[in-house]
């Protein structure tokens, strides 16, 4: 267990929280109308309606796929009779398959991106920088999920990675479990952390707001007009009888 | 019963004459931005015509608005909550760019640059998406006016439905054309199914006065509105990556002036007040199941601001007294419910619009012109009316889901009130058997001429003003130039000297330099700068310094 293990493992995960914490915060208190998934569906959207649902549910499994395996320790899954062999298989079918959709997802919207003229257009640096993360993550990971199925000992996740993760949590950072995991692990978790600490800064915090609210609320929504006649702002000296403006 | 107050609108479409000049002051004052360029929150069409988007009426495509399902109640025609949320990594339904189409700006640039050569340099059009070169194979009024009638005329979803229904054809031949504007904005609908198709509840409805807004701090862009519109007055910015839609000028109208489009319209065929509406009846109402009832439906959720009962539920909701006495003298509820001479547009869409027109019976009229017989002779219109089925049914499909009984009953009632008025202005023996053949008496027929021909502009727009104990400050509309440093301040002077404390109106800056101007004794007081004297508040006397050309000598 090195110094740099120490400021890998056990410094590092608290500053990307801090800063993806802080930056949403700041985002959403400074940029709300920027907090768009700036959808490039109007220009072109043969492509996309294969690319990105391939994309985004690929995407919703290997979050699933995720959670289960950092979350869920390794004793539980044997509690309930699901051997090592069993676990790993499954991990691997799902993992695989779903990591494979969501590269191809991604490489079709790419592709859609470079070729479609009103769609490159739109891209921004910010989008660019954004994409190449991304996709290294994707990457990073599928090769783990390969390695883990594969490999030995040191690619078992669930004795390195996973314990760490969860220790992350208690705010007693397992560093010693983690540098004991292979290299692929290190650079995928180190991609993420990079994807992670960009997220509040790029179109990615639509994420943040996904609409789950809408299974919940009335169809048609009703607002007051608080906060008075949006002509301008109220000036100094003048009193204003009606309520602060607010939503709702 | 749950008294609502809504803004609403008629538009008298035998006044339009499709200058589109509603379309562009609209444009210049709210979609004149980047990524706005192909939208038109107030547009004209030319009917029959394919529309703006092309071919926006077509729901079996479009998936707009609601429909009734089999248990009898109202779900969303592209799907409910579940349905959204699965397709909203790519919404099937969304129209393309070109289905509105893609905007475009030319190379001026070639014009002053091309080197000298024997050939003219021309400018070629520019995608503003892309900036490449593009042809221009469309816009939003490519098929104005008739243009392009063989082609694109056919392809007109009601022309398509009265085809397959009625087996004749509509001619698009120049003999037997009809035509008329359908000038469109939003519906501002009492069931808007834009704002039920927003996962982000971002689009709403104000309480206040009905209109439909999009909370573009909220919007995250999913772009389900678009498709929920089946008039798609909901727009993509494609930009800002944010839904945009036409906001009845609230801004305006919560100052008591009429929007944009009313206020510039030439023929003034415009016309905006309020109804009272019943909230708690309006999801029955949308729901009824033969889709001709629906306008009955929706002029039975019209309350009637008359009533004592109506009025004393307006004030348990807070409606306030002077939005009671607007509603009262409600030009749209006098020409919707009183006059019934105002339809709404496709109600079958099951959103209850609230901008209603008054049908055209020009088409009717310049048939029977054109066939030598007087147009305006009650006996001749009534008949041609009985006659002219295919104008008629055409009607009715846009205005009473193909329901030919209220569009004849309207066009009898201006026809009656054409000749009737006719017959008043020749000092003609009047007749009243016209104004009783479509169940009117003869006030009221003066009356309704009276709202639909000379109306004044106070008359045509009934705007009760936002209540917010702030009256003070509506005298001074905000100007977005009369900020710091803008042109549309007037540098005052504070107690910090030249320009501190905050700037004077410029009503206020105007009101002191005409009187610095009108008291002070030379032509311009250098000591002054109030009484400086420029073009706008020169009044002819004297020849202040600078402000013309020194004469020459010669001239004197």
């Amino acid at each position: 267990m090195t110094v740099l293990d120490i400021l890998l493992w056990g410094v590092l995960p608290y500053v990307v929280v801090a800063v993806v914490v802080t930056g949403t915060l700041w985002r959403y208190r400074y940029d709300r109308f920027g907090w768009t998934t700036r959808s490039s569906e109007l220009y072109e959207s043969r492509l996309l309606r294969i690319g990105s649902p391939l994309f985004h549910f690929g995407l919703l499994v290997v979050v699933i796929g995720h959670v289960i395996g950092l979350l869920v320790p390794q004793s539980w899954t044997d509690a309930v009779g699901l051997s090592q062999e069993a676990y790993h298989l499954q991990a691997l079918v799902l993992g695989a398959l779903a990591g494979v959709c969501t590269l191809a997802g991604i490489a079709i919207l790419i592709y859609r991106r470079r070729t479609t003229g009103p769609v490159f257009a739109a891209t921004t640096r910010n989008d660019k920088m954004m994409y190449l993360v991304l996709v290294a993550a994707i990457v990073a990971g599928l090769a783990t999920t390969l390695l883990g199925a594969t490999g030995g000992e040191e690619h078992d996740y669930r004795l390195t990675v996973s314990p760490w993760f969860r220790s992350l949590f208690v705010l007693q950072p397992d560093v010693a479990a983690m540098s004991e995991a292979g290299l692929a692990y290190h650079v995928h978790v180190l991609i993420a952390f990079a994807l992670f600490a960009l997220w509040p800064f790029t179109r990615l915090v639509h994420a943040f707001t996904a609409p789950l609210g809408y299974l919940f609320r009335p169809y048609v929504v009703y607002r007051s007009r608080a906060g008075g006649p949006a002509t301008r702002a109220p000036r100094r000296g003048w009193g204003v009888d009606a309520p602060p403006p607010g939503r709702r | 019963m749950k008294v609502m107050a809504q803004m609403g609108m008629v538009m008298n479409l035998d006044k339009c004459i499709g200058c589109h000049t509603c379309s562009v002051t609209c444009k210049q004052a709210w979609t004149n931005r980047g990524g706005v360029e192909y939208v038109w929150f107030n547009n004209v069409e030319t009917r029959p015509g394919q529309g703006y988007p092309r071919r926006y009426q077509d729901q079996e495509r479009w998936k707009g608005g609601w429909v009734r399902n089999r248990r009898g109640r109202l779900s969303l025609k592209a799907g409910g909550r579940f349905r959204k949320l699965l397709t909203i990594f790519a919404n099937p339904v969304l129209p393309n760019i070109r289905d509105y189409y893609e905007p475009w700006t030319y190379d001026y640039e070639v014009l002053t640059d091309a080197p000298l050569g024997d050939d003219f340099p021309a400018a070629r059009p520019k995608s503003l998406l892309s900036g490449q070169p593009m042809d221009v194979e469309w816009s939003a009024n490519w098929d104005d006016d008739l243009g392009g009638a063989p082609e694109h005329g056919p392809r007109d979803p009601i022309v398509e439905r009265l085809r397959r229904e009625s087996e004749e054809k509509v001619k698009f031949s120049f003999e037997q054309a009809f035509m008329f504007y359908l000038p469109r904005i939003c519906e501002h609908c009492l069931n808007p199914s834009c704002v039920a198709s927003c996962p982000s509840g971002a689009m709403y409805k104000r309480a206040e006065d009905g209109i439909v807004l999009v909370d573009q701090d909220q919007c995250r862009g999913w772009r389900m509105c678009v498709t929920g519109c089946p008039y798609k007055k909901v727009y993509f910015n494609h930009r800002t990556g944010k839904a945009e839609k036409c906001t009845f000028c609230y801004p305006r109208v919560e100052v008591g002036l009429p929007t944009v489009c009313s206020e510039t319209c030439v023929g003034r065929l415009r016309y905006i007040g309020l109804f009272l509406y019943d909230a708690d009846r309006v999801a029955a109402a949308a729901s009824v199941a033969d889709e001709k009832d629906l306008y009955a439906a929706q002029l039975d959720l019209l309350l009637d601001p008359h009533d004592p009962e109506v009025l004393a539920a307006a004030r348990r909701e807070g409606i306030p007294e002077d939005w009671l006495d607007a509603a009262r003298r409600s030009p749209v509820y006098k020409l919707a419910k009183e006059y019934r001479v105002a339809l709404p547009l496709h109600p079958e869409f099951r959103t209850m619009p609230m901008v209603w027109y008054v049908p055209p019976l020009s088409p009717v009229v310049d048939r029977l012109s054109e066939t030598g017989h007087d147009g305006e002779d009650s006996g001749n219109l009534f008949g041609a009316i009985d006659a002219l089925r295919i104008p008629i049914e055409y009607l009715a499909e846009l205005f009473t889901a193909g329901d030919p009984a209220p569009v004849d009953a309207v066009l009898r009632k201006l026809a009656a009130m054409r000749s009737f008025m006719r017959d008043v202005t020749l000092g003609r023996e009047l007749d009243d058997a016209v104004p009783a053949a479509v169940g009117m008496d003869v006030e009221q027929i003066m009356e309704m001429y009276r709202l639909l021909a000379i109306a004044k502009y106070d008359e045509r727009y009934v705007i009760p003003t936002a209540h917010e104990g702030r009256a003070h400050e509506l005298e001074e509309l905000g100007c977005s130039l009369d900020v710091d440093g803008g042109p549309g301040m007037v540098a005052g002077s504070g107690p910090f000297g030249e320009a501190s404390g905050r700037p004077a109106p410029v009503s206020v800056e105007t009101f002191h330099a005409l009187r610095d101007r009108q008291t002070t004794e030379g032509i311009a007081d250098p000591e002054r700068p109030g009484a400086r004297i420029d073009l706008l508040n020169w009044d002819g006397r004297g020849r202040p310094d600078g402000l013309f050309p020194p004469r020459k000598e010669s001239n004197r």
